[in-house]
Formats: structure tokens, sequence, C-alpha cells
């Protein structure tokens, strides 16, 4: 039997895969397909203050092994999330949630994760100062290592869960910022957010997006993400969650030995619904033919 | 929804860049209006296509090359086997069509109109039908249509067949229900010219085409709204233009 249970900060996932934020909704769509409860986590829908529409249509366009979004953090704010999603998505996933938090402002960030902070089924904090949509937010805060602290601290004085930062790769020097992180007393990392990206409608010569540009996710980016966890795996202490482009059992076991303690998919979901539910299956064997029988053994463990 | 390997029974060109595609095997369909969501190999996303006709084990799309996937797609031969998520969206409600029901379509909304037209005639409903196009070389399944026996007016916008101009301009003088699916301008155009209540479908780039991702949302009078999965059929009155 193959030991695939790995642990963020103290909270123990049964196996490190994670649906992406903005990529499972809150679960239910993904559970009257199967049951998710054989997820290690899942990161919910990006979370805001208030109800976001998000940016007008077309919000997605294809890319080679790849797609841009500009979905624009639409969500229906904290406070159904905490009233109406929460309690839904408990009916079909009893595992440990990953509540994912977007905001415009400091206090925004604070507010939300000091109410999320109080759920129970919430096991961790996603903090995301890398969304690549939104203007004025998101990604503004994850490009700086000095905004990308005061944020980490700010959300850190209020919360009693572990606070994951997520990065945004749009950045000269991700380990700059992965270092204030923890500096500020970040419990872990959560890498990379979309890279930044646009396509030009030939019919229309005008930008695919109305947003003109988006965050570009999928196989394309494996290597680039990979390359970043490695990164950033040998300049902090504190766990990874790894992501981009993952889509096979293969990814997540490259994604653990560049440093990742749990890996989540996001692309993958949207074109293969069953895909979490593949890897979760595939993982077994694949470790089993590496002769690898407990999985938490991979975590960095291509490092010399 | 189920997640299918379907194998093509045919894929055959019904007018210049317009494919109509047969997959055989279960495909789930419950009610016109719906769509597939076809994996085109070497490309990232799926393809929507909305069900033109359907039986059981057998459903028919047609569509137009308008990129690369749609190119790729129309290479593909009898014999060989698609992934296809089936069925999506909501479909058409036929309980709220009542008395003359037109059902309009427009270029490559068309083919749904086929699929919603038969089974409003096998609901026993009154049915006409308005098909556009922008000129007779384009036009595809008016014999279908015919061999229905309902009414069918042709639209083409160069005159080149039937009534010259759009399809607000082959409207019957009087009707009670309007289904309609075709470009923007045209469902915006039809909303104008018919005061009788309605549904339209909708189409958009979409990521994952069964609600997960947030790609196609849209505002309504009734909140925001998913294309893929509370759609793409909406009621023309809760439509925000």
């Amino acid at each position: 039997m193959v030991d695939l249970s790995t642990s963020l900060s103290g909270v123990t996932l049964k196996n490190p895969v994670i649906p992406a934020s903005g990529t499972f909704g809150y679960g239910y769509e993904f559970a009257e397909l199967y049951d998710i409860n054989i997820l290690g986590s899942l990161s919910f829908k990006g979370t805001t203050l208030e109800p976001r529409y998000g940016n007008p249509l077309p919000r997605i366009a294809e890319t080679p092994a790849g797609m841009l979004n500009a979905v624009g953090l639409q969500n229906p704010g904290l406070h159904k999330v905490i009233s109406e999603e929460l309690p839904r998505l408990r009916q079909v996933f009893s595992g440990p949630i990953v509540a994912n938090v977007s905001g415009f402002s400091i206090e925004e960030y604070v507010r939300c994760c000091a109410s999320l902070d109080k759920e129970e089924q919430v096991a961790l904090l996603e903090v995301n100062i890398s969304c690549p949509n939104v203007h004025g937010g998101g990604m503004s805060f994850g490009t700086d290592p000095a905004c990308a602290a005061e944020v980490t601290a700010a959300v850190k004085a209020v919360t009693s869960k572990p606070v994951y930062i997520k990065l945004t790769p749009n950045v000269t020097d991700i380990v700059a910022v992965a270092r204030a992180c923890e500096d500020a007393g970040a419990d872990g990392l959560a890498l990379i957010n979309t890279l930044l990206g646009m396509r030009i409608d030939l019919r229309t010569r005008r930008p695919v997006l109305q947003n003109v540009t988006g965050g570009l996710s999928g196989p394309a980016v494996f290597p680039v993400a990979l390359r970043m966890v490695w990164q950033v795996y040998e300049a902090v202490k504190i766990p990874i969650i790894g992501m981009g482009g993952v889509s096979s059992a293969r990814d997540v076991i490259e994604m653990m030995l560049a440093g990742a303690s749990a890996v989540e998919v996001g692309a993958y979901n949207l074109v293969n619904p069953y895909g979490c539910r593949d890897i979760v299956a595939s993982l077994p064997g694949e470790l089993e033919k590496m002769g690898v029988g407990d999985i938490k053994a991979l975590i960095g463990g291509a490092h010399g | 929804m189920l997640d299918k390997t379907l194998t093509i029974l045919s894929n055959t060109e019904l007018a210049p860049d317009t494919f109509e595609l047969v997959l055989g095997g279960e495909n789930g369909v419950e009610r016109p209006g719906q769509f597939l969501n076809i994996a085109v190999s070497g490309f990232f996303l799926r393809r929507p296509l909305s069900v033109c006709d359907w039986t059981a084990d057998a459903a028919t799309v047609i569509y137009k090359i308008v990129g690369q996937g749609t190119a790729a797609l129309a290479g593909f031969k009898k014999g060989e086997r698609l992934s296809v998520l089936s069925p999506l969206g909501n479909g058409y409600d036929l309980q709220k069509c009542t008395g003359l029901t037109a059902v309009v379509g427009g270029g490559t909304g068309v083919p749904p109109m086929y699929g919603l037209a038969k089974a409003l005639i096998a609901a026993g409903k009154d049915v006409c039908a308005v098909l556009g196009w922008n000129t007779a070389s384009e036009v595809f399944y008016v014999d279908k249509f015919r061999a229905l026996g309902i009414p069918v007016t042709v639209c083409t916008a160069d005159g080149s067949l039937g009534v010259r101009g759009f399809v607000t301009d082959g409207l019957p003088e009087k009707l009670d229900y309007l289904c309609a699916c075709g470009p923007e301008p045209m469902l915006r155009a039809l909303c104008k010219a018919v005061t009788a209540p309605g549904q339209l479908s909708f189409e958009a780039r979409m990521g994952c085409g069964f609600g997960a991702c947030m790609g196609c949302s849209c505002e309504t009078l009734t909140g925001p709204k998913r294309i893929c999965k509370d759609g793409p059929v909406m009621d023309k009155e809760e439509i925000l233009w």
C-alpha cells in the first residue's frame, strides 16, 4: 500500500491532489460526477468581500497547449460564500478546504480572512495576491515584495489558520516575493498563478479577450511553474503548494520532486471533468513503478 | 453529464465550410437546445456544438469552420472516435411554447431549431420556421425542415434565395411565441421586432462547458448566469441587451 498522505502546516491531506481555485467552483458541479471526497482538499473559487460580476465576454481564449482566462474574480461575495456556498459544499465534501481569498485593499484581505478563519471546515487560507485579470488589486500586491509582506502580516494578525500566499509568476524574481512572504510570517506559499498573455482574432484584428489580456494556464505553463517551485523551494523553509499545468499523476510527482508538498490541478479540470479523480487513481501505480512507498519522500527530492 | 467516446457515423459538407457530423453512441440528450462539448486532438479546449437532431444512440451537430479547431474537426472520417461530454446546457422548455411558435434560426443558429421544431411538433404544438443566411450558397437543411410539414420561410441577406433581408423580414404576421438561435445582432433585432414572449439560445467562447469556470457568464435580469450551465437557452424577458 502506497502512502499518499501529505501535510501542509499540520493539516493532513489524504493525498496531495487539490483542484485549483477557479476551476472547480464550490465543488458541486463535480460532486455530481464523482465522489469528491477522494480529493486531498479543494481550493474554492476566489472570494472577495463584495459580490463581483467579473469581466465582459469573451473571457476565454484558446492557446497552444493551454488557455487564457480573464474571468475577473466573479464570485457571490464573502457573505454568500459563508451563508450559502460553504454549507452546500459541506454536503458534498467533508475533507479540509482551502479558502481562496482575493482583494483590492489590505483591509479587504483582512476582513475576508478574519471571517473565513471562523469556518470550521476551512483548513487553510490561500491568499491570492496574484490575479492578473482585475485592475487596482490582485496581482499588484504580488509583484512587489514589500506589498506582499504587508498583506501577509496583516492577514496573519487576524487568523489562527495556516496562511498560504498565492504568488504570481509575472515578476522578475519570484524568490524575492517568496522570501518577503516567509519573513512576514506566511505559513506556506502557493505557486504559480497564471502567466499574463493575449491573443488577437485575425478576422476582427482585435484582441480575443474583452479584457485584452488574460491569464495563461494549462500544460503550456507546466515547465515554468516547475522551475519556479524549484527556485522557491531552494530559498524558503515553508511548505509549497505547486501548481501550473498539472495534468497527470506524473506531473504531480514532478512538482513534488521540485519541492511541492501538495499540488493543485487547474485548467485540466475544465477539459477533463474527471481529471482529478483520474490523477488520484493513477498515483499509486506511478509511485509503485518508482519504488516509492510514501509520497512525502518525493518532496524536494530532485534537489541535490 | 456523460463522458463518452462516440464514433463518427458521418461527417459531411452540407455547404461551403459547413459540416454535418453524426456521432454514434449513447449521448443522453434530453431536450432540444442542449449541446455537446467535443474534444479535438491537438486542441486544449473542447468545441461546444449544439445538437441539431438526436436519438438515444446518435446525435447530429452542424458546425462551420471558423478556426483551426473546427478545420481539424472537418478532417475526421467515418469510424474515427471523439471524446464528447454530453448532454450540456438546459435546452428549450417546450411547455412554455403556446399558440403559434416561430422557430427562428440564423446561420449556425439554424441547426438547434431543427431538433426544436421536431420536438414541438411531437408535443402537438403549432410551429413555423424562419431560417436566415447571408446568401443562397450557405443554405442547408431547408428540405428537412419542409419535410416536417410546417411552414418554412427562408431569408437571405442578399436576396439570392427566398425573402430578401433578415429573419425579421420573414416573420409571420402574428406569432404567439418565439424561439431563436443565431448571432447576437440577430437575436437583438428579433427581440425588438417581436412582442411575444420567447426563449433564445446563446453561444459563447467557453472554458469547461459544464458550469465550473465562469468563463461564459453573462448578466441577466434574474442575476448572473452561466451560458453553458444555466443556459444556453434563456427567457427572452431576462436578457439585458
